[in-house]
């Protein structure tokens, strides 16, 4: 039966299991709305921004382990379109974007609303395609799903010019995707995995240190039980929280820049690094050279290019985190010797012990105010008052920073955030998205007061789908993480930083017809969460904090991890501090 | 990273899909991460779907083995090979027209037949020589025609091949590099 190429896109979506699409139309795509009309079993939430339509198909994507999918038009939809494109490629986030395109006949010369969208996107997704022939439609959005969640994951785009969809084409649906030129290894190669076991076993001094491929491949199970059986402690990513429940007394926390004291030294004296679907990204590994620099590292990941690119690995193992660790605790069980303490199960217990001492030694921690709000402690009492069972998002900053610290996780797959592009904005919308795969879940988007209004658009989006995220923006009048740097490593030349006390966010939320509510003494602080998690639909609480509160521990960038400042080093900032009454 | 050997040329033959922007993607991760093309020369290979790219690109061993691993990882190269190390052929070709006065000709002449180049045209101030060889007698050619005044100079870029068995036995046991793992999915070519 032939049908429009519009109808064919829709079909095929439907056969693929897309249950939500974010979308926003414009003139290339409107025969996919009209397709749309009366199309039964998608449902399409109109956003209000296209970066914001992306967004939310990562935070669908991230949170259901499904492909999310958004929808937007050509031109400058498209280019909107790109930030959230490149957000899903650095963190491995499974997306297919479609774009419209104008007509075949008229690419390439520069027609109303025309970009070059697949010469724009080609750099910041994993595969793209233009389609130039409806027959291709089924097989091509076929392959797009297939790509993109397959493998390392990542964003497919696939640019639909306006005639193809138009047109009436026969629905060509192949059942099985066979690709010569793509071919992920899963399994890992069977005689590394012994040599990582035997290192393992044999270990005075061994960490795990554990990313977001751990969250992508579904593995937080097998890691559990691999750092059980082995006893050794894990320490997680950014990308990677959640894979291990951080109030294990094996969880070291986050590592890197703004990580543990305890994390960043026990990498730094490990004499085994097992690294299982992380990346060692310059804001994990400070300079490279003084690096877990007394570690055998075993690096697991289903990406051959991640090995070996930032940090010369001994024990390669390509594949997926889940079916590796696995098999990895296969071997580790056949190398356990069964009778008695061996020399290493001794040394571990000491190092279990020397890692308790700095546990006990620098724990995270902030200074208690009486009248000013310390964001840190807004970050405990989500944590707290969610029993860290809530799915939190974040914006960019500081923020976000102690959301990673502060809120202890228990299971995967109930965080996202911007890791490797840093996309500030990412907060509002990508929470929406989690919302819409999520009605029942309690969604909570901590955002910044510079974050949050990259996308605050987008409570109109959650006001009129009814999509109850609560966001708390830790304001502290500016923008904080680079205050931060301009008052430690910038002399205090603070610079464009600073916001004048707008908007009030509580009457911004209202003009969205979301709840508003404002806490600015530390007393507030839980009556506020506590109504603000209580009322149904979106809601935004406006905390005024510190604004003279950093982040700490802090590697600055191109510092070895184990010069961390641990407190503020700047008396100008304290005194600061003490003179300062709110956020602004 | 510390580096264990100097940066130096590196002869990669790439099979792709033969697909619209396929070359793009190629051209596009090189300058992306930065690293240098020195020549690249693309044609269809025997199967019209696919097509082979030669790629001379300069690096040090962790350089050429990301640039492996990330051309592997576009979804449409089928294979890549670093050649050189193995045994392989290459030639390149290359079109000059030199400045041809009557007291230089017979030398050009000359030179072209040392080098097993063609006249290809001529006129009656200059001649186009045509040919073929590896870098170095290129390189000389050049540089022996270059007095006579070279008008226009142009050059495919290498592609290369590797040699067929010397024995009728499959490829000999030769110990083949040590590469940076050991593991031999890491480079995780699709074969």
């Amino acid at each position: 039966m032939k049908m429009s190429g519009a109808r064919i896109v829709l079909e095929c979506l439907k056969r693929e299991g897309v249950d939500v699409v974010f979308g926003l139309p414009g003139g290339a795509v409107l025969p996919i709305y009209d397709a749309l009309y009366d199309f039964q079993g998608l449902r399409h939430i109109l956003v209000r921004q296209e970066a914001a339509a992306g967004h939310a198909a990562e935070g669908y994507a991230r949170t259901t382990g499904k492909v999310g999918v958004c929808l937007v038009t050509s031109g400058p939809a498209a280019t909107n379109l790109v930030t959230a494109l490149q957000d899903a490629y650095m963190d491995s986030i499974p997306i297919v974007a479609f774009t419209g395109q104008v007509p075949t006949h008229l690419i390439g010369n520069d027609a109303f609303q025309e970009a070059d969208n697949v010469g724009i996107t080609r750099s910041c997704t994993k595969h793209n395609f233009l389609v130039k022939d409806g027959k291709d439609l089924g097989p091509i959005i076929r392959e797009a799903f297939h790509i993109a969640s397959t493998g390392r994951p990542g964003p497919v785009h696939v640019d639909l010019p306006k005639d193809i969809l138009v047109k009436e084409w026969e629905l060509v649906w192949p059942e099985k995707i066979q690709l010569r030129s793509y071919n992920p290894t899963y399994d890992g190669h069977p005689g590394q995995i012994k040599r990582a076991a035997k290192l393992l076993v044999r270990a005075r001094k061994p960490v795990l240190y554990v990313g977001g491929g751990v969250i992508s491949s579904n593995a937080s199970a097998e890691l559990y039980e691999l750092a059980e059986l082995t006893q050794i402690p894990v320490t997680q990513t950014l990308m990677g929280l959640g894979a291990f429940p951080m109030e294990h007394p094996l969880s070291l926390d986050m590592l890197g820049m703004h990580g543990s004291y305890y994390a960043n030294m026990a990498v730094h004296h490990s004499d085994v690094l097992v690294a299982v679907g992380a990346r060692f990204d310059d804001r994990v590994t400070g300079r490279v050279d003084a690096f877990a620099p007394h570690a055998e590292i075993v690096h697991i990941d289903i990406d051959p290019s991640s090995i070996s690119k930032n940090i010369q690995v001994h024990v390669p193992i390509v594949g997926d985190c889940r079916r590796v660790l696995h098999a990895l605790i296969e071997a580790v069980r056949d190398e356990l010797p069964d009778d008695g303490p061996s020399e290493a199960r001794e040394a571990r217990k000491q190092w279990l012990a020397e890692i308790a001492e700095w546990k006990a030694r620098h724990p995270l921690r902030y200074e208690w105010d009486d009248e000013l709000i310390k964001p840190q402690y807004v970050m405990q009492e989500i944590s707290n008052l969610t029993r860290g069972e809530a799915m939190v998002v974040t914006g960019v900053g500081q923020h976000q920073m102690w959301a990673a610290q502060y809120y202890k996780f228990k299971h995967p797959r109930r965080w996202c955030t911007s890791g490797g592009l840093g996309t500030m904005g990412y907060g509002l919308p990508t929470a929406m998205g989690v919302a819409a795969a999520h009605p029942d879940r309690l969604v909570v988007n901590v955002d910044g007061d510079g974050s949050f209004v990259m996308n605050s658009q987008e409570l109109a989006t959650c006001h009129d789908n009814n999509l109850a995220v609560k966001t708390i923006i830790i304001n502290n009048g500016g923008h904080g993480m680079v205050r931060q740097w301009q008052g430690i490593i910038y002399k205090g030349r603070f610079c464009a930083i600073d916001f004048g006390p707008s908007p009030d966010f509580v009457k911004l939320a209202e003009a969205y017809g979301c709840v508003g509510i404002r806490a600015t003494k530390p007393s507030e602080v839980v009556p506020a969460l506590e109504k603000a998690f209580s009322t149904p639909g979106p809601v935004v609480v406006d905390v005024w904090v510190d604004k003279w509160e950093y982040v700490f521990p802090m590697v600055p960038a191109g510092g070895a991890n184990t010069d961390m400042i641990l407190e503020n080093p700047t008396a100008v900032v304290r005194e600061k501090a003490a003179k300062s009454q709110t956020g602004f | 990273m510390q580096n264990g050997s100097g940066p130096r040329k590196h002869t990669i033959a790439v099979l792709v899909e033969n697909k619209f922007g396929v070359l793009s993607r190629v051209a596009g991760l090189f300058s992306a991460r930065g690293y240098n093309i020195e020549s690249l020369s693309v044609g269809e290979t025997l199967d019209p779907s696919v097509s082979r790219m030669t790629i001379v690109v300069t690096g040090d061993e962790f350089v050429i083995e990301q640039v492996t691993k990330q051309l592997h990882k576009l979804i449409d190269v089928i294979k890549v090979s670093d050649l050189t190390d193995d045994d392989h052929v290459e030639r390149e070709l290359i079109l000059i027209r030199v400045n041809a006065e009557p007291q230089h000709r017979e030398e050009i002449l000359r030179t072209a037949d040392i080098f097993r180049a063609k006249v290809v045209d001529v006129t009656p101030v200059s001649f186009t020589l045509e040919a073929t060889g590896d870098e170095p007698k290129l390189e000389a050619l050049v540089e022996l025609l270059r007095p006579m005044g070279i008008q226009e100079l142009v050059r495919t870029g290498k592609v290369a091949i590797a040699r067929g068995p010397k024995t009728r036995a499959r490829k000999a046991e030769a110990p083949k590099r040590a590469r940076v793992s050991e593991d031999p999915k890491v480079i995780g070519f699709a074969d």
